[in-house]
């Protein structure tokens, strides 16, 4: 899907956990997340912290957007 | 012939072990001094020459989200058993389970130096990553082919243990590896490429010497320049659909994608939303549809002006041994719609 999406002309940011998935599908940018049954958040977390944490994630996709890259790249830290 | 047996570990996932489903897909590895599960068959199919001496299991999602630290862990629990080979999977279509099986097939050849194999479909993510430095054995798309694989399997297993010379991809029965080797044969190259050149003419069957890779990959876009004025979508493989799953999406092997209207909504609660996705454990999901689609996060951000704005729909599929052709498609479809709604850049999440 996120291949289809570049495809199509869009800039897309793939936020995933698995990152070797994502590179295999050939997503161009990549922002690794907390865990496979919640990418966003983390239950383990008061809801105010958690939500922290959800838009420092939100907002390193919206940085990786806004990030020229000439290939894969994972935006880590 | 009362020679010594093989010594075999087998690897499985908290599924193929009995252990549980989604719900257990985060225990941490740990081994067994038993047959287990699949490890029945595996171990008729391997007969006297080889015996499973331990099965080493761990949850898929402990695994996918810690991929180096689980490898070590479970490389540890193998090596107690002293293997001459390990065995791992079949995986079938099961994407976390494929990624695990290849990166312990990896780190057993390259730590501990032994051989090891295993079986999963080929559209399987783990197919594509480990392909190329692990014996991979197709399988169909569900454990429905399980009889069929544990045979060749085994027998595979028993070659690479004899430390017999494997032959090529075709001949063997493995998925191409991408390895070109130096054969002898009787008739020239030039001769060999006429053949083949006359038989394409004719529109004869042939098969090239030098299959050319497969990449498909697509160059990234430009950035969004002005974040401030851009329209951002929301689209998820994570399954989160509205309450009630109205277009009955699939928990897995989605056929479709749906689409739903996010007007007048601040964030999704588990009052409006749900995930469809059959492939992991939903209770967080559910709980909180945010953490897989951040729409309350999102608002925040267009009230503060920092992106223009959410676009007015999003897109849900289910990722769960969806096939590539479908997904392409799904994405295709999806990314038509997204431009002619005006919209700048996509934030596509996956569980």
């Amino acid at each position: 899907m996120v291949k289809e999406i570049e495809r199509a002309g869009l800039p897309v940011v793939h936020m995933c956990t698995v990152v070797p998935i994502s590179l295999t599908v050939g997503a161009n940018r990549i922002v690794p997340t907390v865990a496979i049954p919640h990418p966003l958040g983390d239950p383990e977390l008061p809801e105010a912290e958690e939500k922290v944490l959800r838009r420092a994630l939100v907002e390193k996709a919206l940085k990786a957007l806004e990030t020229p890259v000439d290939g894969q790249h994972v935006f880590e830290e | 012939m009362a020679e010594k047996k093989f010594r075999v570990v087998h690897y499985l996932n908290q599924f193929f072990a009995q252990i549980g489903g989604e719900e257990k897909a985060n225990i941490p590895p740990e081994s067994r001094a038993e047959v287990v599960g699949p490890g029945l068959g595996l171990k008729a199919a391997l007969g006297q020459e080889a015996e499973i001496v331990g099965t080493v299991i761990c949850g898929d999602s402990y695994f996918g989200e810690n991929m180096e630290a689980a490898s070590a862990e479970v490389l540890n629990l193998i090596k107690e058993f002293e293997p001459d080979l390990v065995i791992a999977g079949p995986a079938f279509n099961a994407g976390r389970y494929g990624a695990a099986c290849g990166a312990v097939c990896a780190a057993v050849q390259r730590e501990l130096n032994l051989p090891a194999v295993t079986a999963m479909y080929p559209e399987n993510p783990g197919t594509d990553i480990y392909k190329k430095e692990v014996y991979i054995l197709p399988t169909g798309g569900s454990a429905a082919s399980m009889r069929k694989v544990l045979p060749k399997l085994a027998a595979f297993a028993l070659k690479l243990a004899r430390g017999e010379a494997i032959g090529d991809p075709a001949e063997e029965g493995y998925i191409a590896r991408g390895i070109r080797k130096n054969i002898m044969t009787h008739k020239p190259g030039a001769e060999r490429a006429m053949e083949m050149l006359l038989a394409k003419i004719k529109g004869q069957p042939f098969t090239t010497e030098l299959p050319m890779p497969a990449f498909d990959r697509v160059a990234p876009n430009p950035p969004v320049k002005d974040m401030a004025q851009a329209t951002i979508a929301l689209v998820t493989s994570g399954g989160i659909v509205a309450k009630g799953n109205p277009d009955h999406i699939e928990a897995s092997s989605a056929s479709k994608f749906g689409k739903y209207s996010l007007a007048g909504l601040d964030n999704m609660t588990s009052e409006t939303h749900e995930t469809a996705h059959g492939g992991y454990d939903p209770t967080y999901a559910n709980d909180d549809p945010d953490r897989v689609v951040p729409l309350d996060v999102m608002r925040d951000l267009e009230r503060e002006g920092k992106i223009g704005k959410v676009f007015e729909y999003f897109y849900a599929t289910v990722g769960n041994g969806t096939s590539v052709a479908n997904a392409a498609k799904f994405g295709a479809e999806i990314a038509k719609e997204l431009k002619e709604g005006g919209v700048t850049a996509v934030i596509l999440t996956s569980t």
